[in-house]
């Protein structure tokens, strides 16, 4: 089996980590995940759209 | 052959209604309303690309059998594309869901739209769990039989084995891709035939 390029970079020899927060589990990764997903969400609603600008004031 | 002949052939009565319902202009067209000017229509066309690189990388996989990538380090670089592309899939398929769900996009007759893209996320969910029961390592071994159990708790398991790689392999590399695929289509078409949903206050104005 090729090693993890990953590996070489980031320990990954260990038991997943977990946040723990009375009912919620949820792993690190996973969680960062759905932190990038939402913080991008909410990114696409406030910045501009290249040339949406231009289109409107010929409107 | 009289007119009325041919205007009964199932061809011709088939074709009327394609053409009808989808004029190439509204299949392919020029230009979209302005409101489409927003980085969250993005998300929809992100999640076509993803998963074609998905289906690309997996069909070299395919091509290759599910050990390949163990032993290869071209095959360790296609089963990567293949699970960032997955990444990537999931990452604007959800942007644009909940963009969607905002826009509450069923609206103006565009129910099925709605109704295909959530069930293509569905078949998706089932392409990857079956994806991860795929990989023959020790980490698809330990999702496999922790998933045992909660398949068998819902009495389906002795139709559907997570235990069984052949059967997993199947549904991962044919029947739920082929559902995926052949939705995402059918959600795309019925984009084009419906537009785009307009914003609440377009809307109201029209």
């Amino acid at each position: 089996m090729q090693p993890s390029h990953l590996a070489g970079v980031i320990n990954l020899d260990h038991p997943g980590h977990y946040i723990h927060f009375h009912w919620l589990l949820i792993s690190y990764g996973n969680a960062i995940v759905i932190g990038l997903m939402v913080a991008t969400f909410v990114a696409v609603l406030f910045l501009p759209f290249p040339g949406s600008r231009l289109k409107d004031s010929h409107e | 052959m009289s007119n009325a002949t041919i205007d009964r052939q199932w061809t011709t009565r088939l074709r009327r209604r394609v053409e009808g319902a989808l004029p190439p202009e509204k299949l392919l067209p020029d230009t979209q309303p302005s409101y489409v000017a927003s980085w969250i229509y993005v998300f929809g066309v992100a999640t076509l690309v993803a998963l074609a690189l998905v289906t690309l990388s997996g069909l070299v996989l395919a091509l290759k059998g599910p050990t390949w990538w163990h032993v290869s380090n071209v095959g360790h670089f296609v089963n990567s594309t293949h699970l960032w592309s997955v990444e990537l899939f999931f990452f604007s398929m959800v942007i644009h869901l909940w963009g969607k769900f905002f826009m509450a996009a069923w609206r103006g007759n565009r129910s099925l739209t709605w109704i295909t893209g959530g069930v293509t996320f569905m078949a998706s969910i089932g392409t990857a769990f079956t994806g991860y029961v795929s990989q023959t390592n020790f980490d698809s071994q330990w999702i496999a039989t922790q998933a045992k159990d909660g398949i068998n708790s819902t009495g389906i398991g002795a139709y559907f084995n997570v235990l069984d790689l052949g059967q997993m392999l199947m549904w991962h590399i044919t029947l739920l891709p082929l559902a995926a695929i052949a939705l995402t289509g059918l959600h795309v078409i019925l984009v084009r035939k419906r537009g785009v949903v307009p914003p609440f206050a377009d809307e109201v104005a029209a």
